[in-house]
């Protein structure tokens, strides 16, 4: 049991900086996952964690001790990788064994032929032998233990890894993408075990993914990296709906948010994309601003005016439940996508001209610089119920 | 075979190449042959003018028993499986956690330590016998088996090849191993070397035949009948007790080949596997 404290962790690789300054503290038994681009620091950032990389400057905890310069062995974490990393010439059985006999035997008792007549061998063996079987039980996988990795599948290695890491009960576990070699339908399924598995285990989780969905679905808390740099650590609802930054916003999201370059004309009116927008911004006139509109934000209105944009269709989507419509708007780069409900697709022509409206408390809105302006007062972002939404 | 099978046989390029082939193998192959067919005649026949594979009077029996009897055979032969057996086993024991530390660990000056395995590989092992008989008679072991084995301890060829292979072992298994508690040399034997086992049997083999044949080396670093390997004993044999006695002497080049042709007949399969496993993983 232990959480995780990150403090102004740097590293570079000869000149390039992969992670600057990153604080971060994880709490015992929390669900944190690291969330960007590949390339962000994100996996680098976790084998330091382990102890696999060394930082350039900052320091690691675990629980309450600072393990900057302890082995991986040391440091009582476990840790799932991609590829999932199993020994091909072990078995099942064997690749879940190392782990423990590695901690509970003695080098002379580890001797091959030798070390099976030293005293006490036979007991802890046997004491193994069951720790592995019951795990591989729990997981789904008893009936594999014979087995070695190459006759196994992508989901059942990924199992093993997962039991490889489970068997010796470690205090953090450390899942470095551990789904993406996985097919679509079965990702799924695993991503509700590794949940379901955190919350049977209540052990610390560090998570990394480019998977925004198995961020949101999973975590207790989303770190968005990009760049190295951790620009937002919060819970998934709140990362989607009050994004602190520009690129916190355009990462989360599907469809990407629809952002807007805009002037401030006076302190509570912004100029974008041929409409006027209310905003409350502590800046001169003239500022330039982006403007961010979630694509559900929207709802159809019949004429134009303040907060409503207008433009002709491009291009809808059906997705089922929602639709997707792209509206070309003039004085945007990209064109505009808003999702509305599916029962409006009859009346939705392409060529069309739509007027899109957006309700003022629902704009994102950012400085040039990317940070995100907030009104006074503000408490964090309102997440309207599903109803208001799709109107 | 399988080329065969892929384009057919018809097309004149296959015909030139499979002309190619035979040639060189029967090259390859005559003297062997014509070997084992000496080491079953009787000496009048061996020189006749005619040649014939099959004896017309078979003389096999007296060759090999001479063969066997006349000069420590089993002897050299024993002496080659020691001496053989020790040096790859050091190599390996040298080799696999040299190679790791190219492969897989960071230090400063790695790179130039890989060139210099990249020159002594280019070098020819003869350039050295000077030094090698001089360091060997100051350390005191000419002509004893330390001899027969210490040059070749340090093999730059096997740590090329277990480099090369040990890079295509992913990264992520030797970081699970660290934090499965593994140390490094734990990491060398019980992940490393067992996943490049066909690696290292290749390097066995040839490491086995070279040695086994050698004949340079021995000349220089041992005396002693008892310590020769099977070449210098064939040569001392050929010298001392069969003069030109060719029929025996042939019948124990037979016997000293013999091993090698089955030991690598049976290994084929990984041997082939280890010298392109790296390229095709």
């Amino acid at each position: 049991m232990a959480g995780i404290t990150i403090e102004k962790i740097e590293k570079t690789f000869g000149a390039t900086p992969v992670l600057r300054e990153v604080s971060l503290k994880i709490a015992d038994g929390e669900f944190l996952t690291l969330l960007g681009p590949s390339g962000c620091g994100k996996s680098t950032l976790l084998r330091i964690l382990a102890g696999l990389e060394v930082q350039t400057a900052g320091s690691v905890a675990i629980g309450d001790r600072v393990v900057d310069g302890v082995r991986p062995k040391r440091r009582d974490v476990a840790m799932v990788f991609q590829s999932y990393a199993l020994y091909p010439h072990m078995t099942v059985q064997d690749n879940m064994s190392v782990p423990l006999r590695m901690r509970r035997l003695t080098a002379w008792q580890r001797l091959p032929l030798l070390g099976r007549f030293l005293p006490g061998t036979k007991a802890t063996a046997a004491e193994i032998e069951r720790d592995v079987i019951r795990t591989a039980k729990a997981l789904g996988i008893g009936h594999l233990l014979a087995r070695k990795p190459g006759q196994l599948s992508g989901g059942q290695r990924q199992r093993v890894a997962v039991g490889r890491a489970m068997v010796r009960q470690p205090a953090v576990f450390l899942m470095d993408e551990p789904l993406s070699n996985l097919d679509a339908k079965l990702r799924v399924q695993m991503r509700a075990e590794i949940k379901e598995l955190h919350n049977r285990l209540g052990v610390t989780f560090v998570y990394v993914t480019h998977d925004q969905s198995e961020a949101m679905t999973m975590s207790d808390r989303v770190a968005v990296m990009l760049d190295g740099e951790l620009l937002q650590v919060a819970p998934p609802q709140e990362i989607y709906a009050d994004p602190d930054d520009r690129r916190v916003a355009e990462f989360i999201g599907s469809p990407k948010i629809n952002m807007l370059e805009a002037k401030l004309r006076d302190a509570a009116l912004a100029d974008a994309a041929g409409t006027s927008f209310t905003v409350a911004a502590d800046a001169g006139p003239g500022t330039a601003l982006t403007v961010g509109i979630r694509p559900e934000a929207f709802h159809l209105v019949e004429t134009g005016g303040p907060n409503v944009l207008t433009g002709a269709v491009r291009l809808v989507e059906h997705m089922g439940s929602d639709l997707f419509v792209h509206l070309n708007v003039p004085g945007t780069e990209h064109p505009v996508v808003a999702r509305l409900l599916a029962e409006r697709a009859p009346q939705i022509e392409l060529g069309q001209t739509l007027h899109l409206g957006v309700r003022p408390e629902r704009l994102l809105i950012f400085a040039a610089d990317g940070k995100r302006l907030r009104p006074q007062g503000h408490a964090g972002a309102k997440v309207l119920p599903i109803k208001e939404r799709m109107q | 075979m399988s080329t065969s099978a892929t384009h057919g046989l018809g097309s004149p390029a296959a015909i030139t190449r499979h002309a190619i082939l035979l040639i060189t193998g029967a090259l390859i192959l005559i003297p062997f042959v014509w070997m084992v067919s000496l080491s079953i005649k009787p000496p009048g026949e061996i020189f006749h003018a005619s040649f014939s594979f099959w004896p017309k009077q078979f003389y096999g029996i007296e060759n090999y028993t001479k063969a066997l009897t006349e000069a420590p055979l089993p002897r050299y032969m024993l002496n080659g499986v020691f001496v053989c057996t020790m040096i790859v086993a050091a190599q390996v024991l040298v080799c696999a956690p040299a190679a790791y530390a190219l492969a897989k660990l960071e230090f400063p000056g790695k790179n130039l330590l890989f060139a210099m395995v990249l020159i002594a590989l280019i070098l020819p092992h003869e350039v050295l016998s000077l030094p090698l008989f001089i360091l060997g008679y100051q350390i005191g072991v000419l002509n004893t088996y330390a001899a027969l084995v210490f040059p070749y301890v340090v093999s730059p060829f096997g740590i090329f090849l277990f480099r090369q292979f040990f890079k295509t072992i992913p990264d992520d298994v030797i970081h699970a191993a660290r934090l499965d508690g593994l140390s490094e040399l734990a990491i060398v034997w019980r992940i490393m070397v067992p996943m490049a086992l066909p690696a290292i049997i290749a390097f066995g083999i040839f490491s086995v035949v070279g040695h086994w044949n050698s004949l340079f080396w021995p000349l220089i670093a041992v005396r002693d009948q008892n310590l020769m390997p099977p070449p210098l004993g064939i040569m001392a044999f050929k010298n001392e007790e069969a003069g030109n006695d060719y029929g025996p002497l042939m019948a124990a080049s037979t016997i000293v080949v013999a091993p090698l042709i089955i030991a690598f007949l049976s290994a084929q399969r990984w041997f082939v596997e280890g010298l392109t496993g790296g390229a095709v993983k």
